[in-house]
């Protein structure tokens, strides 16, 4: 039962930007945090008229729905190339990239790697959560080391598939990018500091600054056959171990 | 120490719990009260210990709560 | 008309495209385009328009779809392998309702081939190389000035059917140079306002790009649409030349810089009394079926000669079927037949 709410002020409320449209993640999905943040970030920025989103393919293939923002829905890891070309052809609008592990660090190697090495004037926002949700949960390149997923059953073997890739790191190593940081959901106080570490990526975009990339720990409650909550401690007790959070740069 | 309630979307409530979770006062919890989809959803099982911190609403990942706060008057 | 200069094919292209509009070129360097490529690094900068040199091909044709989908004439060229890696983003463009232009100055092939001149890649522009039901417009143009008209013409095709148009030329062309004059350029800002373009969701609804639909009648839909899209373009687009087809006992069927060929072998072959004409599609999609069906009404042979194993073949033996001979003469692996051998094989085919 919830009181009456005369007399009292709203102080939390959907984002304007962002449409009535249910979500269409699994219960507990870090997905839904960050894409509520991202509407919270165009409504602080109010740029949700100048913006333009692109949905990769994966678990967010969807997230065109989400906003009232121009958008466009990619092939597979390639999401980077094609907000290169609308930067470059609409330079005075808003892009941003909303991509998974599968689609900006395996697939998407070379066109993730290269737009931040151009210093293309973008906001990339990157989903870590360790698995290929939308596929049914096979290994990603981010996957922990004896990790089970559906391709490695019996526990990822680096001698055989190797070590989670640390993508931020190697893009950090480039001159041009101005902002990379790795943040989590995992908690509020993570939660406070994603929403900071976005609204960055895309002020540095608003101020003409160069590119930015925000990854995040999500979790993935289902492929990892966890509870939302068990996934939300994995992270905070286990993946923030191969994966340290904190600003890598910032040239801002 | 201010005065909140929250307004949960109960076809929008997945059930997920993170918000128990996340309540800093125990104000939330499992309603036992099923969705249209199927969902047990959340309820206020303590409204008077709601302050309006709306980290609730910040964990949930399906927008489904708004937060309201009693204005403080000086 | 502009001036007259000598170009090569590949430099044609590349200006025409800059003439025409193309605000945004995206491109990876390639064996025989590599000039298109330089041309415009040199040129669209300067112009202040949009040149990128991709990290790959799949980089380009992906970039190409993110400018089209913002509303601006783009353009990305390639040749044979890079282009197969083009694929899927063609489809994506095609699945879109995106107009973009696409050159291959085609190779020999398959595989790594060898980067001389071929026509090997008929079945990939002409079926809808990548996956799903889908055409593209595919332009073959046979000289140099040729290269650049039609250049200027997809970038009007593409915009007025929101298709992907493909440039099929290859590595003969791409490198000759001939005397051009090009059309002046065309006013960007005359060129007519793309309403569903992504610009920003100002005082309108979102505009959404995409070429998806979990539901399948829903899909279906948007297949019976495009597929209704082709059909308009089949009806008024065609376009094909014939020379000295009236009286020919025989009649050569090629496109390109074969075309070309063909037209001196005919020459000689006509001095030696042998009555040969030509048909050369210009529209490789559409096909000039009809009027190469009506063609056979009145001649008995139909030679179809081209560099690869047989591939325009099958649309010549598609549109004829049994109203006339269709013998083939190809050439592949980037050999380049001569007016002779062209000759040699007409007379085979003449009592």
């Amino acid at each position: 039962m919830s009181s009456s709410t005369a007399n009292m002020t709203k102080v939390f409320g959907r984002p304007s930007s962002m449409t009535d449209v249910p979500f269409t993640y699994c219960p507990g999905c870090s997905h839904g945090v960050i894409a509520r943040i991202i509407g919270q970030t165009l409504d602080e920025l109010e740029i949700a008229e100048q913006t333009i989103a692109i949905a990769p393919v994966g678990c967010s293939v969807f997230c065109y729905l989400w906003y009232k923002c121009d958008a466009i829905q990619v092939a597979h890891g390639r999401a980077c190339a094609a907000a290169t070309g609308i930067k470059r052809a609409r330079p005075d609008r808003i892009v941003f990239s909303y991509q998974g592990d599968g689609d900006f660090a395996s697939i998407g190697t070379a066109e993730s790697i290269h737009a931040a090495n151009r210093g293309e004037n973008l906001t990339v926002i990157f989903i870590n959560n360790q698995i290929y949700g939308m596929t049914g949960g096979e290994m990603a390149p981010t996957t922990l080391v004896d990790q089970k997923t559906t391709t490695t059953p019996d526990g990822r073997d680096p001698n055989l598939f190797g070590y989670p890739i640390r993508f931020s790191e190697m893009i950090a190593q480039l001159d041009a990018p101005v902002y990379v940081t790795r943040q989590a959901v995992y908690d509020t106080r993570r939660i406070i500091s994603t929403t900071a570490a976005i609204k960055k990526a895309f002020q540095n975009q608003v101020d003409g600054k160069g590119y930015s990339l925000v990854e995040v720990l999500a979790t993935c409650p289902t492929n990892w056959r966890m509870t939302p909550l068990q996934a939300n401690q994995h992270v905070t007790n286990t993946v923030t171990d191969v994966f340290p959070l904190g600003d890598l740069v910032d040239r801002g | 120490m201010s005065r909140g309630t929250v307004v949960i979307d109960t076809e929008r409530c997945k059930g997920c719990g993170l918000c128990i979770e996340a309540c800093p006062h125990q104000v939330l919890a499992f309603s036992g009260t099923l969705n249209k989809s199927g969902y047990d959803v959340v309820h206020m099982r303590d409204p008077e210990a709601c302050v309006g911190c709306a980290f609730c609403a910040m964990t949930c990942p399906d927008i489904a709560i708004e937060v309201y706060r009693e204005t403080v008057t000086t | 008309m502009g001036e007259r200069l000598l170009l090569r094919g590949n430099e044609a292209i590349a200006e025409a495209a800059i003439r025409a509009g193309c605000q945004c070129y995206f491109a990876y360097p390639i064996t025989p385009q590599a000039e298109l490529l330089e041309h415009m690094a040199r040129n669209m900068p300067r112009l202040g328009r949009t040149f990128v040199q991709a990290e790959s091909e799949i980089g380009a044709i992906n970039m190409v779809y993110g400018a089209a989908a913002a509303g601006v004439r783009t353009m990305t060229s390639s040749s044979s392998p890079g282009i197969s890696l083009k694929q899927e983003a063609i489809s994506y463009l095609a699945g879109a309702n995106l107009p973009a232009v696409i050159v291959n100055i085609v190779r020999g092939g398959p595989g790594l081939g060898n980067i001389a001149p071929s026509q090997c890649d008929y079945f990939q522009a002409t079926r809808g190389g990548g996956h799903g039901d889908y055409r593209t417009i595919v332009l073959g143009p046979s000289t140099v000035p040729e290269a650049g008209e039609l250049t200027m013409l997809a970038f009007d095709l593409a915009d007025k059917y929101r298709i992907p148009v493909v440039i099929l030329a290859d590595g003969l062309l791409g490198q000759m140079m001939e005397p051009v004059e090009l059309p002046n350029a065309v006013d960007i800002s005359s060129l007519p306002q793309k309403p569903w373009a992504l610009t920003g969701a100002k005082r309108r609804d979102p505009n959404i790009i995409h070429s998806f639909d979990m539901d399948p009648e829903g899909l279906r839909q948007i297949n019976r649409d495009l597929q209704a899209k082709y059909d308009r373009i089949a009806a008024d687009e065609i376009r094909y030349e014939t020379v000295q087809t009236d009286d020919a006992e025989i009649v050569i069927a090629a496109y390109g810089t074969i075309a070309r060929i063909a037209k001196s072998a005919i020459r000689m072959a006509r001095a030696e009394g042998i009555k040969v004409g030509l048909f050369r599609p210009i529209t490789l999609w559409p096909y000039p079926s009809a009027a190469l069906r009506d063609l056979a009404e009145t001649t008995k042979t139909i030679l179809t000669v081209e560099m690869s194993a047989g591939q325009m073949h099958e649309d010549v033996r598609l549109a004829v079927a049994e109203r006339a001979e269709l013998p083939f003469y190809g050439e592949t692996g980037g050999v380049v037949p001569t007016p002779r051998a062209i000759l040699n094989e007409v007379k085979k085919h003449v009592l």
